[in-house]
């Protein structure tokens, strides 16, 4: 199966594959920089339980659960 | 010779602060045509040469999804500035030059500022400027724009630019991309450059071709062959891809590139250490103390601005214009022997007027002096962060929060804050939204009812704020599922370094705000109260009369009907209906005047004495919800036609909260009378 970002918990580190979906969710994404062999590390998750912050490409990012949902890692 | 500069960039890359230090005090605000996009001209400040500075907005990419980078790139494509400033923070390289590889393909001579080359020092990385330029083929020049550094350097390197560009012959474009990607771009460039009549690159046309970039093909009304090209190159990348879509092989493109650019100029420290901002971040956004942290902020923030500091300043301002320039002007009038008509419209219609807009101004500027500091530092960010988990289930988002809870002091700068808010239907809908949460100005009348017959219920003042909040609610829910329905909007956010915000910057970003306020929400106050003025004091036959022979009193009989099954079909209370539009405290004022009792305060015995006798409990109920919910006052009205910036949106929203508060009112009277309540 695939691994998705959304299953991996603060601290870990992955590589990301791809962005599945369309549109501009998914162009918002892959401009931000989640894009293919980019490294991610998961940093936390929001007190309420969403969103998350990522870091990737030496920043800060921050995304909903549903968003996390449609990154395939490695 | 008058040169154009724009100035592009992403957000917290220090765009602003740089336009601050190249324009000085020449800037000015205003809107971008048609959309509530902050547009920012200024000019070079002491420099021989007339070159103007156009702000663009602050954006990531330049893809045709949100209004602020279809707005940035018609400008660079239909204006042509004559050199494209991309500002390029330092500490982020990696993500801002995403930007400047599009940027770089319109055919505009492109600068690159790279800012914050402090903030690079500190964290021990070293970026080879020659080799930066080598890499991108565009000049580079180091900035530390908070210090003005580097700011001279980069104007003139631009002008140079600029003079030159024209007769530079056209160089071979950077390639970016995988062979079989330029191999596309360079055959459909072909085609292109023979058919298009627009006076756009034909590289950058190609490229967003082969993006399908629906805009771009509208635009350059492209024939059927090269339509088919497209679609031919389209499909051999894809295929060429493992079937990806061909803006992501390009984005993907993009960033390979930039990873090879940077691996070659950029000495990142191997081992990664805790920044101040990571640790700051770490408290800040921790699990359990996140919230205790923001609710404290938010407290102290609500406390100076609205409650303490911010209330001191309306007694000020009140008593500035009020009795300082008012008495004043009143002494001179009378002293002149000028007519009662005169007196009373310069001191109860104009004066009055102002002294209700400018009593906001001061509250307003330190509120968005907080604003300010919390967006610069890079809090805000957090604030979307943590409280967007509650907002989203009621169609908004975390950002929304900020304007509400201003909204508890006054409407006008809680509405005013959604500018904070990229996402123009949360914006719209947080503007819908937030006037349900009772204001200041409301509390007054609340509190005469209360006193006159709900003395003995505590529980009724925070209902009222239950009810309110609950409106809220329910009306985001039904808004999102009707009229601003559609695709969630993404919450994609970066969470920027926290950093020391510079007084000089907010002070403008306070004023820029608070100017624009006085001018807009100030121009219909003005009218509106000049206009109740008038028809509070003069009859049909414009003869000046006592407040209950007015005109306004004759329509307060004319519309009085319509409040009947809301249980208070009395003239008196449809006319303080009306004259709360001017400001919510002034129904109070005008029941007493009505009353034959004066202007008085609202726990006055004698007033409260008047109400119980026109009032039942069950209406005085109704009465209370209707002003709850019903349209807010004229500022606040002008504060929502400015951020609307459209009187249809601004209509339907004051026809939706009127004719809920009516339809509510009707239903707490009517089912209240059925069931024997009052």
């Amino acid at each position: 199966m695939e691994k998705k970002l959304k299953d991996l918990k603060p601290g870990d580190k992955a590589k990301i594959i791809k962005v599945t979906g369309e549109g501009a969710l998914k162009r918002r994404l892959v401009d931000m920089g989640i894009t293919h062999g980019a490294e991610v590390l998961i940093r936390k998750v929001a007190p309420l339980g969403d969103p998350i912050e990522v870091n990737i490409r030496g920043y800060e990012l921050s995304f909903r659960k549903s968003e996390a949902d449609s990154i395939i890692v490695e | 010779m008058q040169y154009t500069f724009a100035l592009v960039g992403n957000p917290n890359s220090g765009k602003t602060t740089l336009f601050n230090e190249i324009t000085g005090s020449t800037q000015h605000v205003g809107n971008w045509p048609g959309v509530t996009v902050e547009k920012k001209e200024g000019k070079v400040k002491k420099h021989k040469e007339n070159i103007k500075i156009i702000d663009l907005p602050g954006i990531y990419s330049l893809s045709p999804y949100s209004l602020e980078e279809v707005l940035a790139r018609d400008y660079i494509v239909d204006q042509k500035p004559d050199v494209i400033i991309n500002i390029v923070e330092g500490t982020n390289i990696e993500r801002n030059l995403y930007l400047t590889t599009q940027l770089m393909e319109f055919g505009v001579p492109v600068i690159v500022a790279l800012n914050m080359m402090d903030a690079v020092k500190t964290r021990g990385e070293e970026i080879d400027i020659l080799q930066l330029e080598k890499s991108l083929n565009l000049p580079v020049v180091p900035t530390i724009a908070t210090k003005g550094k580097g700011v001279n350097e980069l104007i003139e390197k631009a002008l140079v630019l600029a003079q030159t560009a024209s007769a530079k012959t056209e160089e071979a474009p950077v390639k970016k991309f995988d062979e079989l990607i330029e191999k596309s771009i360079t055959q459909l460039e072909n085609l292109v450059t023979k058919e298009l009549t627009l006076d756009y690159n034909p590289r950058w046309v190609a490229v967003k071709l082969l993006e399908d970039d629906m805009d771009i093909k509208e635009k350059a009304d492209i024939s059927v062959n090269l339509n088919n090209e497209v679609i031919m190159c389209r499909e051999r990348i894809q295929k060429g891809y493992n079937n990806d879509d061909v803006e992501t092989v390009i984005a993907d493109n993009r960033y390979k590139f930039i990873s090879n650019v940077i691996s070659k100029s950029v000495k990142k420290k191997s081992s990664r250490t805790l920044s101040t901002s990571d640790k700051i971040d770490k408290i800040v956004t921790n699990r359990i103390l996140a919230l205790p942290i923001f609710l404290a902020i938010m407290w102290v923030v609500y406390y100076v601005s609205i409650s303490t500091l911010g209330d001191y300043t309306i007694g000020w301002v009140e008593w500035l214009i009020g009795d300082v320039i008012g008495g004043t002007i009143s002494e001179w009038l009378v002293g002149a022997g000028a007519a009662d008509w005169l007196h009373g419209l310069v001191i109860d219609g104009i004066i009055g007027g102002i002294g209700g807009v400018m009593v906001f101004v001061p509250q307003l500027m330190i509120l968005f002096f907080f604003i300010s500091l919390l967006e610069d530092s890079g809090y805000m960010a957090r604030v979307a962060f943590i409280m967007d988990r509650i907002f989203r289930k009621f169609g908004l988002s975390g950002k929304s929060f900020i304007p509400m809870l201003i909204g508890t002091g006054c409407s006008v700068p809680g509405i005013m804050a959604t500018r904070t808010i990229e996402n123009e239907k949360d914006r719209r809908m947080t503007i819908i939204l937030t006037p349900f949460i009772p204001c200041g100005a409301k509390w007054p009348v609340f509190a005469m009812f209360i006193a006159a017959f709900f003395a003995d219920k505590a529980w009724i003042a925070p209902a009222i704020y239950i009810i309110g909040i609950g409106i809220a609610i329910l009306s985001g829910l039904l808004l999102k599922s009707t009229v601003l329905k559609g695709e969630a909007a993404p919450f994609v956010m970066e969470l920027p370094e926290y950093r020391l915000p510079k007084l000089k910057g907010t002070l403008i970003h306070m004023w820029d705000r608070g100017k624009a306020f006085m001018i807009k929400a100030g121009t219909i106050i003005f009218i509106a109260s000049g206009v109740i003025w008038l028809l509070q004091s003069f009859d049909a036959s414009f003869s000046m009369v006592e407040a209950e022979n007015s005109m306004l009193a004759s329509i307060g009989r004319v519309i009085a009907p319509i409040f009947s099954p809301l249980g208070f079909g009395e003239w008196r209370a449809a006319v303080a209906t009306v004259t709360g539009l001017l400001a919510k405290e002034v129904v109070v004022a005008t029941l007493g005047i009505l009353h034959g009792i004066g202007e008085v305060a609202e726990d006055d015995p004698s007033l409260i004495s008047s109400i119980t006798q026109s009032f039942s409990t069950l209406s005085a109920f109704s009465f209370m919800i209707f002003t709850l919910i019903a349209a807010p006052c004229f500022a606040a009205i002008g504060a929502m036609k400015r951020e609307f910036n459209s009187w249809k949106w601004t209509f339907l929203t004051l026809g939706y909260q009127t004719g809920l508060a009516w339809i509510l009112g009707t239903l707490v009277f009517q089912i209240g009378s059925i069931i024997g309540l009052g």
